[in-house]
């Protein structure tokens, strides 16, 4: 770096990438959140549910740009690929809370995890056994364009995986604070024993959020498709994992928080990856991440629950 | 259920040294005329290593033969010879009861080694298979410590796992073996089998100060907070261990010596059942179970909850360590892509599986997820939709695990049975 405006430049070359990595942790991890807020519990299959969206994106997007890509424009098959596919995967949420997790209502909360991680494992293997070993590669929705602004390179899926992503989060955002199912939801989280009490059957509330949560992560496999277009039933567990670690780090239940701790954590991964050797990425973001536990024990915007959980 | 209830009458008889008896029989049919006859006039090819769990999967039609050769070897001696031996067996029991305990439960330990011994000796595979379980039991009684006892949900036992198993090996690599990372022997090679306790010890003593980065936060936070600190060091160990290539980094370290035969760790996994036991029926132990059910009422009670902490995760971590040198020379390899989520998940199924604040539910989901993992070996991948589906159905109608919240009492287990006290 010799001059001062190249590391400007280099540096927001990076902060692009962050951005960009950050939006896929902030979505998925606010599906994390969400359960937690209502449930208490969390949902485990998560990552895993962010994969099956994304092979039925890949199925969605394939078939649509069969069936479709002479007659209609691009941006057409893209929405659709993206409403069809929220449907769809928003149909596994529900599967999962009415499979995993309801039988397990008053059962201790690492029995919950415990069915959690087994479903996600079940659906690995079985998207290995249905499509086998081989690598899929997710059909490009739009053509890649490169825009070279004063030395920093965008290109135009870089931007909309951004924009995307944060239309879905104030989307996400609304619902939650204006619509009467929001404030259900708000309801629940703040007490779930006496919300029911009101009328608010929380079998209704329950799928729901587990619903939006996996309709969000589907969108955002669809978009990490666009990115790494390389498919593999492995690839939730990473990610997954890394998005609970940031809604756990933005607070519980805080979905502010947790889109917050999702970029965060997508900014200390691409500057430590810059500034070290890249196979210390998870080291340091790990070691960041136990410090600031260590001293914030609540994570952001944690609220105060009461210390006694069930085991 | 009629059915059922007889047959439980009829072997309720039959005192623990009768079943051993029983069993001693079978392998011992097993291991002179297994293969000559039995196996060959069923028209099986070999002895069925796994109960014939792996040739039934792989050839249906062998399905018949396993069956019967499971008959004949395993099931009618065992039943036959335990129930007519009674009359024998009954008496004995009663004299071994009136000898001190130890050494009543060491002749019934050294006769269940010599079976053991017997058994998995026929075949390479077996044996594997036993040593690699009786580790997975060591390390699953120790995360019960921590998740169980304690009631933490900590995510970090590969961690500790890694650490044991690298520090030890480091140094019987360093003491005992020719090597390419650290060169000629030190000692020489004789003295290996005496020094692999202590190098075991000490992997075990660096886990459970590396334990402490996760003890230390878990004085302010609990449940998923703990969890996530804990996870944060499984990757963090992990990750320190790939950018080490002083001790062979990402492509991992092989070659430690043969240090860890069956008895070796035999009488390593006795030893952490008995100290474990001893330790969570200690008033120590108790005030794990204080701290977990209520934090603020133990400590009014003069409970002192840090201590409490720390030492359930540091006795934890040391087993974990322990477990961790055993398994790093059970398999003579081990890289740091070992101590990742798979083994996590795979010690939290096996202790949820078991049971919690159970060492004998320990026991039980560490075999079982162990020999059931082996025996579905030919499903391929089908495997890892049968274990999860298994574990879904055990956590929603057996929320706590199977056996949870039970301890074993070894004086009722070995003691003579007479008919009288059938009822209770």
């Amino acid at each position: 770096m010799e001059s001062l405006g190249e590391l400007f430049t280099y540096f927001l070359q990076n902060l692009i990438n962050a951005l960009q990595r950050g939006s896929f942790y902030a979505v998925i991890s606010i599906g994390y959140s969400m359960v937690y807020g209502v449930l208490m519990l969390f949902n485990f299959a998560h990552g895993d549910i962010f994969m099956v969206g994304t092979y039925i994106g890949f199925g969605i997007a394939t078939l649509l740009l069969a069936a479709f890509a002479s007659i209609l424009p691009g941006w057409t098959i893209f929405i659709g690929t993206v409403v069809i596919t929220m449907f769809l995967a928003s149909w596994i949420g529900v599967f999962v809370e009415v499979a995993g997790y309801r039988p397990l209502r008053s059962a201790p909360r690492a029995s919950a995890a415990i069915t959690g991680l087994m479903i996600g494992i079940i659906f690995e293997t079985g998207i290995l056994i249905m499509l086998g070993a081989k690598r899929l590669s997710f059909p490009p929705l739009m053509e890649s364009v490169t825009y070279n602004i004063g030395g920093v390179f965008l290109t135009n899926v870089k931007v909309m995986i951004i924009i995307i992503s944060l239309l879905l989060m104030i989307a996400l955002q609304f619902f939650i604070q204006k619509t009467k199912w929001g404030m259900a939801m708000r309801a629940m989280s703040y007490d779930f024993l006496a919300v029911p009490l009101m009328g608010v059957s929380i079998n209704i509330i329950a799928p729901l959020t587990f619903a939006i949560g996996a309709g969000l992560a589907s969108v955002s496999g669809i978009l990490y498709g666009q990115a790494y277009p390389i498919l593999d039933p492995y690839m939730g567990v990473i990610i997954g994992w890394k998005a609970f670690v940031a809604a756990i780090l933005g607070g519980r239940g805080s979905i502010k928080g947790a889109a917050l701790a999702g970029y965060l954590l997508g900014f200390i991964e691409i500057f430590v990856a810059t500034i070290f050797p890249s196979t210390l990425r998870d080291l340091i973001a790990y070691s960041i991440i136990l410090l600031i536990l260590t001293y914030r024990p609540r994570g952001f915007f944690g609220m105060e629950h009461s210390t006694k959980l069930r085991l | 259920m009629e059915l059922a209830r007889k047959f439980k009458e009829m072997f309720s008889t039959v005192p623990m040294i009768g079943w051993l008896l029983g069993i001693l029989v079978g392998v011992l049919i097993e291991f002179y005329w297994g293969y000559d006859y039995i196996s060959y006039y069923l028209g099986l090819p070999k002895i069925p290593v796994l109960f014939g769990a792996l040739i039934m999967l792989k050839e249906p039609l062998m399905i018949p033969g396993a069956i019967g050769y499971d008959l004949i070897v395993y099931v009618i001696p065992v039943f036959l010879v335990a129930r007519v031996t009674t009359f024998a067996t009954n008496p004995l029991a009663t004299f071994l009861e009136k000898l001190p305990l130890i050494v009543s439960v060491l002749i019934h330990l050294v006769f269940f080694y010599f079976i053991l011994h017997l058994w998995s000796g026929i075949n390479d595979y077996r044996e594997l298979v036993v040593r690699l379980t009786m580790v997975s039991i060591i390390l699953t009684i120790s995360i019960n410590v921590i998740n169980g006892y304690q009631g933490e949900f900590s995510c970090s036992h590969p961690g500790f796992m890694a650490i044991g198993a690298y520090v030890s090996s480091i140094l019987t690599l360093l003491l005992f073996t020719n090597d390419k990372i650290f060169g000629e022997a030190l000692l020489p090679a004789y003295l290996g089998p005496w020094f692999f306790p202590i190098a075991l010890v000490l992997g075990g003593f660096a886990a459970a100060i590396g334990s402490l980065l996760v003890a230390i936060p878990s004085f302010k936070t609990r449940g998923d907070y703990l969890a996530i600190i804990s996870l944060a060091f499984m990757f963090i160990v992990k990750s320190a261990v790939e950018n080490l290539n002083a001790i062979g980094g990402a492509r991992g370290m092989g070659g430690q010596g043969e240090f860890a035969p069956l008895w070796v760790i035999f009488i390593w996994t006795i030893l952490a059942i008995w100290i474990i036991h001893n330790f969570v029926t200690s008033i120590l132990g108790k005030a794990l179970n204080a701290v977990r059910d209520d934090e603020a009422a133990s400590e009014s009670m003069t409970v002192k909850t840090r201590k409490t902490k720390m030492t359930a995760f540091m006795f934890g971590a040391f087993w974990a360590g322990v477990a961790g040198g055993l398994f790093a020379h059970v398999l003579a390899y081990i890289n740091p892509g070992m101590f990742g989520i798979n083994r996590l998940a795979e010690i939290l199924a096996m202790v949820y599986f078991g049971g919690l604040n159970s060492i004998i539910g320990s026991i039980v989901g560490a075999v079982s997820i162990n020999v059931l993992g082996e025996a579905l070996r030919p499903l391929e991948l089908f495997k890892w939709i049968i274990i999860p589906l298994i574990l879904i159905f055990v956590m929603i109608f057996r929320p706590y695990g199977l056996i949870s919240f039970k301890e074993f009492n070894v004086k009722r287990m070995l003691r003579a049975k007479s008919k009288r006290e059938q009822g209770a």
